[in-house]
């Protein structure tokens, strides 16, 4: 299975960096939320994976008695996945706003406005 | 003396908030400085002149052997009366020169700032303390010589100076550096005793190319000397104190003081005479095309710096008892010559030979300055200039190769230099007094005193050389590790061949000027040569590099996200690619991986096709809800690998955002294909490829053991330690709870920044 994970992560790497190549905003914000996505499963792989076993202590138990999924990973992704949320949320607002002000999405004539003014 | 120093330096700080007082009447009083200065100095003749060094010492930076030493020798002896000795006659000068001039103050400034940084830098014992006050007089010379800042040409003079004497200074701190990790200290003192280590280093030969880059750069020699005529674009004042008479033989100096730690060796010896050599006649050539007088007398300055090289490098005593006469004969006739052609300039309102003539009926104070120097400058008895002349002609007369050569140098330089000098302290005043000129004014006694005092003193020094004898030239010939006992100056050797030279010298030198008149068309001409000057050769260099430069940031820093994103790609992807194929193990052991369910295969496939969709749909509403099925998927992948928190926080945050995107969907632009068809191929292959090498490089990763030490130790204390049972969890609110507590913030300062945009109302004015 790792295999195929392996994969996925790749395919959302191509389609993330594709993403944000395009000249579109709506786009690039897109393609990083898929890349932010794609980082994710990354550190949950590396961190190699378990079925049915959550770093939970049994309740009967103070420690672990069998083998249990790393928590470290998780810790990180979580803080990753609410920080990124703070990222995206600020970044389509932020396409809005510019969209408004300056009528295009094209990253390109944005550009050439900004060395006009 | 560290007081000494930081006098000048006091002042020019003291003239940013005192500078008003400083600007009418009262600027004269900015002289007591350089003359309390000289009269400090001149105490101690008496003592250097027994053969005592003055020495002292401050901790400056222990650690790396940078202190502040200091040592009054012969050699530093005179140049620090120099400096302040003329400092004050420049001084007095300016308060007339520059009289109501609106940054009289600044000026002030900078001139002290300069004193103050000259008299460090030859006082100096450490290499590096000396290195700093040698970038500082490049410093001030920079502010000096583009003192006149609204006009372009004194600003392009200016920065091209400060490249060249820059340049030369971190060549002199390359050079420093070698040198004291050879003998383990910075102190030119201690060096002394060092030579044999220094001559037999592997690097010597390079350690002396460096401090002959420093020395050549600031002594103007040739090809690095365009930069002082240009450097005459400085008011007056500035040419006479910095480029003639101090700060352009702070090379001359710097190869004197380490003569004795550096030199007597072949290669420092022929090419400092080679320099030289080149140098003085190629710039006693072009005194003859130029009609601007500070340019003729920049170029016969040149000349004169290329003389003393020449002196130095021939390394005997003989030589350097010339150059350190010449030092003084120079200082002296130059600085008047400057200084009269100042008044000139200031009076008349032209520096044109071509046209100023009769002077003499105006001025006649000046008059009698300009000719007392020319004649010194001449070398013609009974002028301090003729014994500076003998004797250098004494010392490369007896040059032990090619002595016949350089012999036919230094006399066609010295005829030319006298041509020169003839030019600017006799021509302006000889002859009938044209109409223009018949109400030109006699200046104020502050402008014509000091010229005169400088002449006079060229002359009586002449009469009487014992005044000089004992108290500066022995002193400066022992500095430099040689018995200066037996050095006896007399205006008359006797009938010899020396003396044949020198009359052969002044006669041809005369002829010469009645002959050749200065015209623009000779100067004309020899622009034409402009072409093949180094200064050309250099500036088009400079040219070159700036468009470079250019080419290089527009290629790099053009603007466009995606050729950041492709650069950054294309970069990693090279890199790790190479790495990965070069090392790699390729031991992907299949068996270890868990089985693939049907669980599995059916989100994965779910997956594909959403980020499919995403990437190819025209429509903003499925590419957001498609992005949206592929958060969701991850949640599932989440839950099949037991991580329960994860799929929990991802499935909300996942729908928060699909929510977010929809409400503001319609306020959003066109979801268009703006790209062509090649270049989304070339995309297409480029995310690809870092796709594959993301999934080949998690392959290699997977194969290595894992190091679990972090996550056991918050496994096994997550009960006992912090009583929580889900690990997670306790990580993020207990173990790094400091972290998360930030998060928090960042979120806020997110939500803040959020609603501000969305409040945010543009005027009118603001809007496009």
């Amino acid at each position: 299975m790792e295999v195929l994970l392996a994969i996925m992560i790749g395919v959302l790497y191509a389609a993330g960096i594709y993403m944000i190549l395009r000249r579109s905003l709506v786009k690039l914000i897109l393609g990083i939320i898929i890349l932010g996505n794609g980082a994710n499963l990354l550190i949950f792989l590396l961190g190699r994976v378990v079925k049915g076993s959550p770093p939970i202590i049994p309740a009967d138990s103070d420690v672990f008695q069998s083998i249990y999924a790393d928590p470290v990973p998780q810790a990180l992704i979580l803080t990753a996945i609410v920080i990124s949320f703070g990222l995206q949320s600020f970044a389509i607002i932020l396409v809005k706003r510019a969209y408004k002000v300056v009528k295009t999405d094209d990253l390109d004539e944005m550009n050439a406005i900004d060395k006009d003014s | 003396m560290l007081f000494a120093i930081l006098l000048g330096f006091a002042f020019s700080l003291f003239l940013v908030f005192a500078g008003k007082f400083f600007k009418g009447n009262f600027s004269i009083l900015a002289a007591g400085i350089p003359l309390a200065l000289f009269v400090y100095f001149s105490q101690f003749i008496g003592r250097i002149s027994n053969g005592e060094v003055i020495t002292e010492f401050h901790s400056w930076i222990p650690s790396f052997g940078v202190n502040l030493g200091f040592t009054l020798d012969g050699l530093s002896l005179l140049f620090s009366l120099m400096i302040t000795g003329i400092g004050f006659l420049v001084f007095v000068y300016t308060s007339a020169y520059m009289k109501n001039h609106k940054y009289l103050d600044r000026f002030y400034g900078y001139l002290s700032m300069f004193m103050a940084a000259m008299l460090g830098l030859v006082l100096s014992d450490n290499l590096i303390s000396l290195f700093v006050f040698w970038e500082l007089t490049s410093i001030s010379s920079f502010f000096l010589i583009g003192f006149n800042n609204t006009s372009r040409k004194s600003r392009k003079s200016a920065i091209i100076s400060l490249a060249v004497t820059g340049i030369g200074g971190l060549s002199l701190l390359v050079g420093s550096l070698f040198l004291g990790s050879i003998t383990g200290t910075y102190s030119i003192t201690e060096m002394l005793s060092m030579n044999p280590e220094i001559f037999s280093n592997p690097y010597y030969i390079l350690i002396v190319l460096l401090i002959f880059g420093a020395a050549f750069t600031k002594s103007a020699q040739f090809p690095f000397h365009f930069w002082l005529p240009g450097a005459m674009k400085a008011p007056t004042p500035v040419s006479t104190y910095l480029h003639s008479a101090t700060m352009v033989k702070a090379g001359i100096y710097l190869l004197m003081r380490l003569t004795p730690v550096l030199g007597d060796h072949e290669f420092w010896n022929t090419t400092l005479i080679i320099v030289g050599a080149i140098t003085m006649v190629y710039s006693a050539i072009h005194t003859l095309f130029r009609t601007d007088l500070k340019g003729i007398l920049a170029y016969s300055t040149i000349a004169a710096l290329g003389i003393l090289v020449f002196l130095i490098g021939q390394g005997t005593k003989e030589a350097l008892t010339a150059a350190a006469v010449f030092i003084i004969v120079h200082a002296l006739y130059k600085a008047t010559l400057f200084l009269v052609t100042g008044i000139i300039d200031h009076q008349a309102g032209t520096r044109d030979t071509t046209v100023l003539r009769g002077l003499r009926k105006v001025l006649f104070p000046v008059a009698i300055a300009g000719f007392l120097a020319a004649l010194s400058s001449a070398g013609i008895p009974p002028t301090i200039g003729f014994i500076g002349k003998e004797l250098t002609y004494e010392s490369t007369f007896h040059l032990e190769n090619m002595a016949v050569l350089f012999m036919a140098l230094i006399i066609i330089t010295k005829i030319l230099l006298l041509y020169a000098g003839f030019v600017a302290g006799i021509k302006p005043f000889a002859g009938a007094l044209p109409d223009r000129f018949v109400k030109t004014r006699m200046p104020s006694p502050l402008l014509w005193v000091p010229p005169v005092l400088l002449a006079v003193a060229g002359i009586v020094f002449g009469i009487f050389p014992g005044l000089i004898e004992g108290s500066l030239v022995k002193p400066l010939v022992s500095s430099m590790r040689l018995n200066g006992e037996e050095i006896h100056l007399k205006i008359f050797h006797g009938f010899n061949i020396i003396l044949l030279l020198s009359v052969i010298t002044i006669a041809a030198g005369t002829i010469l000027y009645f002959i050749i008149k200065p015209t623009k068309k000779l100067e004309i001409w020899i622009g034409k040569f402009e072409k093949f000057s180094p200064q050309t050769l250099i500036t088009n260099g400079w040219t070159f590099f700036y468009k470079f430069s250019n080419i290089w940031t527009n290629i790099f820093q053009n603007g466009y996200l995606r050729n950041y994103v492709s650069t950054i790609m294309v970069f990693t992807i090279v890199l790790i690619g190479y790495t990965f194929f070069t090392t790699a193990t390729y031991s992907v052991d299949f068996n270890t991986f868990s089985p693939i369910t049907v669980y599995e295969a059916v989100t994965s496939i779910v997956m594909l096709i959403a980020i499919g969709y995403t990437v190819f749909t025209r429509s903003r509403l499925a590419a957001v809800a498609a992005m949206g099925i592929i958060g969701y998927a991850i949640c599932i992948l989440f839950v099949i690998y037991s991580a329960p928190d994860l799929a929990m926080t991802q499935f909300s945050i996942d729908t928060l955002t699909v929510i977010l995107f929809v409400l503001v969907l319609y306020k959003l632009p066109k979801y268009l294909k703006l790209s062509d068809y090649k270049m989304r191929i070339k995309d297409g292959v480029l995310s690809l490829a870092f796709g594959t090498i993301i999934t080949l490089l998690i392959l290699e990763v997977l194969a290595e053991p894992k190091n679990s030490a972090v996550s056991d130790y918050y496994a096994e204390n997550a009960y006992i330690l912090a009583h929580g049972k889900n690990v997670v969890n306790v990580i993020l609110v207990d173990f790094r709870g400091a972290d998360t507590m930030i998060e928090i913030s960042v979120l806020a300062i997110a939500a803040i920044g959020v609603f501000a945009l969305l409040k945010l109302r543009l005027k009118k004015s603001d809007q496009r």
